[in-house]
């Protein structure tokens, strides 16, 4: 029996503990130092809006570790000595291991801006992260105004829980429009008018420079690329995450970005994996990302993980990207490869409803035809079709017909893939495809 | 800086913005004008034109809800509105939650056990609250009021008005819209004015019974009670007819409607019991137990007063049907054999072809309650004695009292902003465990997941008033098939990512689908899993 430490207990290391259970009788350790017992990270916002309680967030019920046997240990690593198979933990104690799972996931970007440390600076990620934005912006008397900066998904989550407490914001964004990197133009344009609907106040093409503080040294303005200055209570910093690796500085365990793994997981050391945000894939996979910090794929990499460290090696080799989103009250869901702009191998399709609310986006490739991605905004779309149809190497012409089957909208919703298809049907002749 | 480290640290006590804003103080204070007055009536304050003060209380009181739920969402954008719901303190279970809590028990008990103090009179003219209702029912019946039509009437207001805040909350979505238009539609008509209008066709040899079209046995338990049967018999073709109808519901309509589209057909497009919990109830949905131990609490309750209701029913039409076999075909032997051969015959069939779907103590269950009733039935034979050991009235008695009064009413609802809104039909209702039945075993209704973009948020679960831990099922990309499941769809309103969808497809694949590995994932890992499975 051997036994395996895994550290952090978020979806990527409790996935791999459930798995290894599933699969062996090997003694198992999780270690964390945010929570004792795994939780969803991405409710913390409904836990702020008060939509649940933090308890909610938890998707076991406590006594399901002990009944499964994976041992909990509230500490955190200080350091790991590969040579000895050994942790050093803050509360003084070591752990020895067989095999070691670093799972530790990321920490909000912090990109030297003059003033990042003052106090009412800060990320969203943890639940101390929470925490802290419940002592730093409890309500609009406290805080009365914030900034946020970082037009991703982190950054709009934000505004979307300030605004749900009544607090004024202001949302700083590099690009022309949101999240433009990813979405484009329409999609992102969409998504601006979305967050201004709500009274956020939206600055595009516009970056941080520094912040201020007063003599508490708490924040008292942000100072942006256009010499503006806005005074703020919080500055919420919303600009990506990197991974949290700093305590295997001396360990030997090769890194760059995020921990470098093969395509087994493995680090440089043959016992010691890493999975989740904080690995970086020595080859990423084509069209990927070598970090990919969404929790769809630090659960992948748990589970591929499990199988590798049971003695059933199994490469990490994920299907179809996906991913998805809810921006305010519109529901993001993507498969494949949508590219923000078109590229000149491809063709796009889009459809926008007449309210300007919802929208589909379909690419395939302009030499063959063949369906490579699709994205909704407002429309809900069915994983196992879109997935099964990427896998086939569906060509568009045969795609279209058959467009609603990727539906997954409430019953007696209005049928928007319906709408779309006749849309497209008429794009193509045009394009005369 | 800050010690947050262990779990119970962790109050995160928000402070919502839960001022109100100007209109929704007029609408409350309209309201509770209207309230104010009904108060006044019950401590029988005298009012001059009772038909002017009452349409003017109901009016007020109205028009205070609509009022203040305008006010709530105008200004806020189609969606999901759930921001500081575990902060108020009528909504997570602070002083005011235990407030309405006490107030809505009290009203429950004087209703079912002391009418008199809200001016019952049996003989003589109603005072208090119940006369202040009287102009309303001579108007709709031509009798004077009793409690349960000044219940009626409040019932029904309530889900109208808490139906149209249902409607506007959830503007966004059209099967939330609809649900609601149903069952506020069959409680008006079905429940109320239908019932109302039938009881004016009464003469002194045509009496037809109090029948709410809609409230099928056993959820109406004293549908066959002897005077029912009575009355629906000398009451011509009509009463046959009814009666008839009583009978096909269960036997028949039931089990096809629930076939195609699973119990939420009744529980939450039609029942009174539920559409109450969908529109008042409502704000006290996130309040239902979701752990392990709820879950089994409520599978031995809801199951053993079902038992009991047919006991209970059984040996009230055994005790009035004759002996001779000349008179009426069904007499006493006849129904008591048909009984017992009808139960046996029920549960031989799931025992044969859907024994995999139940868990064990669901077959410890099942044999159990049909050996006590097969055992009942052969006491009776072979000792001769008096049926069922118990005498039928006084069975029928508790179960009006434990079940019909005390479960569904004081605790069912009276309890709301405690235990959440569907206390009674997760817990209590027999109609709700035959539903369940039919719907775990044979039904195309269920909830599919979609493919790995669960993120176990957990919203799903919380505002799941039958307390099921939808989640659970989600993030392992496993379809949900539970008995309890009444198909409101909040489940999937609340979704962030898109991935719960109720469906009633005929495709019988894939009814539960428990791959260990989410769609996304590396197609060899997901064979190597099956293979091991």
């Amino acid at each position: 029996m051997k036994h395996i430490v895994i550290i952090g207990n978020g979806i990527a290391g409790i996935t791999a503990a459930r798995h290894i259970r599933k699969r062996s009788d090997n003694r198992i350790s999780v270690i964390s130092s945010e929570n004792k017992y795994f939780f969803s990270r991405t409710a913390l916002m409904y836990v702020y809006m008060g939509h649940m309680k933090f308890e909610h967030t938890q998707p076991y019920e406590n006594n399901f570790w002990e009944s499964n046997r994976i041992e909990l240990v509230e500490d955190h690593v200080n350091s790991v000595t590969p040579s000895e198979n050994k942790l050093v933990l803050r509360k003084g104690k070591s752990l020895d291991y067989d095999v070691l799972i670093i799972a530790t996931g990321s920490k909000p970007n912090r990109f030297g801006w003059p003033g990042q440390n003052l106090k009412g600076v800060q990320g969203l990620y943890s639940k101390q992260d929470l925490e802290l934005l419940e002592k730093n912006a409890p309500n609009a008397k406290v805080c009365k105004h914030a900034v946020i900066t970082g037009g991703g998904l982190i950054g709009i989550e934000l505004a979307e829980m300030l605004h749900s407490r009544k607090i004024p914001v202001t949302f700083l964004v590099r690009e022309s429009g949101f999240w433009r990197n990813v979405l484009p133009k329409p999609e992102s344009e969409m998504i601006n008018r979305h967050i201004r609907k709500h009274g956020i106040d939206l600055r595009l093409n516009t970056e941080l420079s520094s912040i201020t503080g007063d003599e508490n040294s708490c924040v008292a303005s942000v100072i942006t690329n256009h010499e503006e200055r806005i005074p703020c209570d919080l500055v919420g910093l919303t600009a990506g995450v990197s991974p949290s690796i700093e305590f295997l500085k001396d360990s030997g365990i090769e890194t760059n970005k995020g921990i470098l793994v093969d395509s087994h997981l493995r680090t440089t050391i043959e016992n010691i994996f890493a999975i989740g945000d904080c690995a970086e894939l020595r080859e990423p996979l084509p069209h990927r990302k070598a970090v990919e910090a969404v929790w769809y794929a630090g659960r992948m990499m748990g589970e591929t993980v499990a199988c590798t460290v049971c003695d059933q090696p199994v490469a990490y080799r994920p299907g179809h990207w996906f991913n998805s989103a809810k921006f305010f009250d519109i529901e993001y869901q993507t498969y494949g490869k949508i590219h923000a702009e078109k590229t000149a191998q491809e063709e796009q399709l889009y459809w926008e409803s007449e309210d300007g609310n919802k929208c589909i986006r379909i690419a395939f490739e302009k030499e063959t035809g063949v369906f490579i991605g699709m994205h909704a905004l407002g429309v809900r779309l069915s994983h196992m079709t879109i997935d099964r149809w990427l896998t086939e190497k569906l060509m568009i012409n045969d795609l279209l017909p058959q467009l609603e089957k990727a539906a997954f909208d409430p019953e007696l919703f209005d049928k928007s893939l319906k709408k779309a298809k006749a849309h497209f049907q008429q794009k193509m002749i045009k394009l005369q495809f | 800086m800050m010690n947050y480290g262990t779990q119970k640290n962790m109050a995160l006590t928000g402070e919502p913005p839960v001022q109100l804003n100007k209109t929704q103080k007029l609408g409350t204070l309209t309201g509770l004008t209207g309230l104010f007055i009904l108060l006044l009536a019950t401590f029988n304050v005298q009012f001059p034109e009772r038909t002017f003060w009452l349409s003017g209380s109901l009016v007020l009181l109205s028009a205070g809800i609509l009022i203040f739920s305008i006010a709530a969402y105008k200004d806020k954008t189609a969606g999901i509105k759930n921001d500081g719901v575990w902060f108020k303190s009528l909504t997570s279970r602070g002083y005011l939650a235990w407030c309405l809590g006490i107030f809505l028990t009290l009203f429950y008990i004087v209703l079912y056990f002391y009418p008199s103090l809200l001016g019952l009179r049996e003989n003589g003219v109603n005072t208090g609250l119940i006369g202040f209702f009287d102009p309303l029912s001579k108007f709709l019946s031509g009798n004077p009021a009793s409690q349960w039509f000044v219940y009626g009437v409040l019932y029904t207001l309530a889900i109208l008005t808490f139906g149209i805040k249902f409607i506007l909350k959830y503007r966004h979505n059209r099967y939330e819209m609809i649900r609601t238009i149903s069952v506020m539609f069959f409680q008006t008509c079905f429940a109320f004015i239908i019932p109302e209008l039938m009881a004016r066709l009464n003469s002194p040899d045509f009496s037809l019974p109090y029948y709410d079209l809609k409230n099928i046995w056993p959820l109406n338990y004293y549908n066959f009670d002897q005077y029912r049967i009575d009355s629906f018999i000398s009451s011509g073709d009509i009463g046959l007819a009814l009666l008839i109808f009583g009978i096909i519901s269960i036997l028949i309509i039931t089990p096809v409607l629930t076939y195609f589209y699973g119990k939420r057909w009744y529980c939450s497009w039609v029942c009174g019991c539920g559409g109450l919990a969908e529109t008042i109830g409502d704000p006290f949905r996130q309040l239902s137990d979701k752990s392990m131990f709820a879950w089994k609490v409520e599978r031995w309750v809801i199951h053993s007063v079902l038992v009991f209701v047919v006991l209970t029913t059984t040996a009230t039409i055994y005790s009035y049907l004759s002996y001779d076999a000349q008179k009426y075909w069904l007499n006493k032997d006849v129904f008591l054999i048909g009984t017992g051969v009808t139960l046996t015959l029920l549960f031989l069939l799931i025992w044969i072809y859907k024994r995999e779907e139940l868990r064990k103590d669901a077959r410890y269950g099942a044999l159990a309650y049909l050996s006590i009733m097969i055992g009942l039935i052969l006491i009776h034979y072979l000792s001769g004695m008096n049926v069922f050991i118990f005498d039928a009235g006084t069975l029928r008695t508790w179960y009006g009292f434990m079940i019909g009064s005390i479960f569904s009413g004081v605790i069912g609802t009276g309890f709301y902003p405690i235990f959440g809104s569907r206390v009674w039909c997760r817990f209590g209702c027999p109609m709700a465990a035959i539903l369940g039945l039919q719907q775990r075993l044979f039904s195309r209704f269920r909830i599919t997941t979609n493919g790995g973009q669960c993120i176990s948020c957990g919203n799903c679960s919380v505002y799941c008033e039958m307390g099921i831990d939808v989640r659970s099922y989600a993030q392992k990309g496993e379809n949900i098939l539970r008995a309890s499941c009444v198909g409101c769809g909040i489940c999937s309103a609340v979704c962030p990512r898109g991935v719960l969808k109720l469906e009633n497809t005929k495709k019988s694949d894939q009814r539960i689908d428990p791959d260990a590995v989410l769609t996304g994932n590396n197609p060899d890992l997901l064979d190597l899993l099956k293979k091991n499975q």
